[in-house]
């Protein structure tokens, strides 16, 4: 099954983003296909590579970009909310003057029609949030 | 994309208080543009983004209400409203904005967009969804 994962919440406040990554790694696991993950609201924070868990603790955005890259899977912060909370790549800095990046590898910036067009093109859209 | 899926975009949260309604406004007006067969659904909390006469003066936020006045303009012309949901809140239709549409096969008569349905019968209508976006 073709699958669109949408995270609705920021890493260590809310367990969204745990159970969206547990979730993502049992369904490739199982043989699915992820079309897509896609971040919104404070869901963004989960692409931030600035992130520094205590040494103990998971580290939840190193995470994402390890299974983006084992199996090379789409992953995109809706480019709205990602201004609003200040996570930003080469292009939006440069768009929007600043001074800084901190997008973690893995990651792009989009807009939601990704997000759309990721329910469209999905079997299921399987969001995780509040 | 030939495809057209029924897509349903749930409101539960109160307007003001998290950024899910603003947030889910804009998913909304985005998705407007891929013709698929859209539909909103407010319930919960999320009725009170309705309420007419919203005053955000006193909070520093802007009032984005009036953009649902807009949602016809988008062929978003199914709007469906939780008879129970307002009933728990106190509220009745009238306390809501009235939203319209307009058909343009009727001579762009004006029809109203809201559909005041109960629990079991959004139950009904959120099974023949193909698409679920819930906020």
């Amino acid at each position: 099954m073709k699958l669109t994962i949408q995270v609705n919440e920021g890493p260590y406040q809310h367990q969204s983003a745990d159970s969206a990554y547990y979730f993502a790694k049992a369904a490739l696991e199982k043989g699915h296909e992820i079309y897509r993950i896609f971040f919104y609201h404070d869901g963004v924070n989960n692409g931030t590579r600035l992130t520094t868990p205590p040494q103990d603790d998971r580290n939840i955005v190193a995470r994402w970009s390890e299974l983006a890259k084992e199996h090379d899977i789409d992953m995109v912060l809706c480019v709205a909310a990602a201004q609003r909370r200040g996570i930003v790549d080469d292009g939006e800095a440069e768009r929007n003057g600043k001074d800084a990046t901190n997008i973690a590898p893995g990651f792009r910036i989009s807009g939601l029609g990704q997000l759309v067009e990721g329910g469209i093109q999905s079997d299921r859209l399987v969001v995780f949030g509040d | 994309m030939s495809q057209t899926k029924k897509f349903m975009y749930i409101n539960r949260k109160a307007p003001y208080g998290t950024i899910y309604a603003w947030e889910a406004l804009e998913v909304v007006l985005i998705g407007a543009a891929f013709e698929q067969d859209v539909s909103v659904t407010f319930m919960d909390d999320g009725v009170y983004q309705l309420v007419k006469g919203q005053d955000t003066s006193g909070i520093g936020m802007k009032n984005f209400s009036p953009t649902y006045a807009a949602l016809g303009d988008f062929e978003i012309t199914k709007i469906y409203v939780e008879q129970e949901s307002l009933e728990e809140r106190g509220l009745t239709l009238d306390d809501l904005q009235h939203l319209v549409w307009e058909d343009e096969d009727e001579d762009y008569a004006e029809k109203d967009s809201i559909r005041l349905v109960s629990r079991a019968e959004l139950g009904s209508v959120l099974a023949e969804q193909d698409v679920l976006f819930n906020f």
